[in-house]
């Protein structure tokens, strides 16, 4: 069985300072790493023979628009079916300069997690072979899950502030 | 058991073995008791609506007794369910495909006001892409509810005049949804 900590270990000491901020909030490995070592990183840890992370669980965004110089996270969820054991990687990434590389050299399941990203949050990941709209309207014309946006239908003329005691 | 009931004959004048009446009562007579619906059911609204076609509410009674799932076939529009904006499209299409006379009956409030989903990904009542005849509400309703919407669409059917669909008010009305 994988612990926690000897994957750290191993990490920490391979990449060196582009990883850090290691914790295990409810017992789930997790780390940041730098943007130019995400794609060095997945690789690592999918083709390592012991750790074996070879299936993407989940590819997301956040947005944490008061932090300054990392407004939206990247978040990878690796999966060992051989150990069972999971992990997460977050990448923090400026608000003006939303480029990462692409995960599908390595997964072809990151195109449409990747895409859905793209979709909620305006991330371009580099390298996409089909970087468009998948879920939203092809219209759609922000990115809604970004904070700066209501999350209502800004077309609503009926929900007036009174009515709600606002 | 109790004997069949018919439909009461619209006024008119009869004498022996001819019985005579104006075409608009008895086309709206013969249209309110057969209007096919065509469900568009997309979410909790589309469950009661299969438990208002089912045996124990039986929509079959109102004349309603072939779902059309076919909208060249169809008198009836029944929206039931929250439409996304990416889903639109569809519904409007849907209906321009249905012939005239046409009848449209949003069920529960997704589809009548968008519900609880104020949202950017929801459409705010289904009213914004296409007229609407009777809007049921409810969060679901119950098939009674929506029985009682038929029976408001069958009134309507009954008591259109023949001549509506070809009025300028009507083609103002689809005018106005950018229809034709």
């Amino acid at each position: 069985m994988l612990s926690n900590q000897e994957v750290a270990e191993e990490i920490a000491a391979k990449f060196g300072d582009s990883v850090y901020g290691f914790e295990e909030p409810y017992g789930l490995l997790t780390w940041s790493v730098t943007r130019d070592n995400i794609l060095p990183l997945l690789q690592y840890l999918k083709e390592h023979g012991r750790f074996s992370l070879g299936f993407l669980t989940d590819l997301t965004g956040i947005h944490f628009p008061d932090n300054k110089g990392g407004e939206f996270a990247v978040v990878y969820h690796l999966h060992s079916f051989l150990n069972n054991f999971r992990l997460r990687i977050k990448v923090f990434l400026p608000g003006e300069d939303l480029h990462i590389p692409t995960a599908t050299g390595l997964w072809e399941s990151a195109n449409w997690m990747e895409r859905e990203t793209y979709d909620f949050f305006g991330i371009i990941f580099d390298g996409h072979p089909n970087l468009k709209r998948i879920l939203n309207i092809e219209e759609m014309d922000y990115f809604p899950m970004r904070k700066e946006y209501p999350l209502e239908d800004a077309t609503r003329e009926d929900k007036i502030d009174a009515l709600f005691g606002r | 058991m109790e004997p069949i009931k018919l439909v009461e004959a619209p006024e008119g004048h009869s004498g022996a073995g001819f019985f005579a009446t104006s075409f608009d009562k008895v086309i709206g007579l013969a249209r309110s008791y057969s209007l096919w619906p065509l469900p568009f059911a997309t979410s909790c609204c589309g469950i009661e609506f299969m438990a208002t076609m089912g045996a124990h509410y039986d929509i079959s009674r109102f004349g309603s007794e072939r779902p059309s799932f076919s909208p060249r076939q169809a008198d009836m529009l029944m929206v039931m369910g929250t439409i996304a904006k990416k889903m639109a499209p569809v519904v409007k299409q849907v209906y321009l495909q249905m012939a005239e006379p046409r009848w449209v009956m949003a069920v529960g409030a997704c589809a009548s006001s968008g519900g609880i989903f104020d949202t950017y990904s929801v459409l705010q009542g289904i009213d914004r892409i296409i007229p609407v005849d009777v809007y049921v509400p409810g969060c679901p309703p119950r098939p009674e509810q929506i029985l009682e919407g038929l029976m408001h669409i069958q009134e309507l059917a009954q008591n259109e005049s023949l001549r509506r669909r070809n009025s300028e008010e009507y083609q103002l009305l689809l005018e106005s949804y950018n229809i034709q």
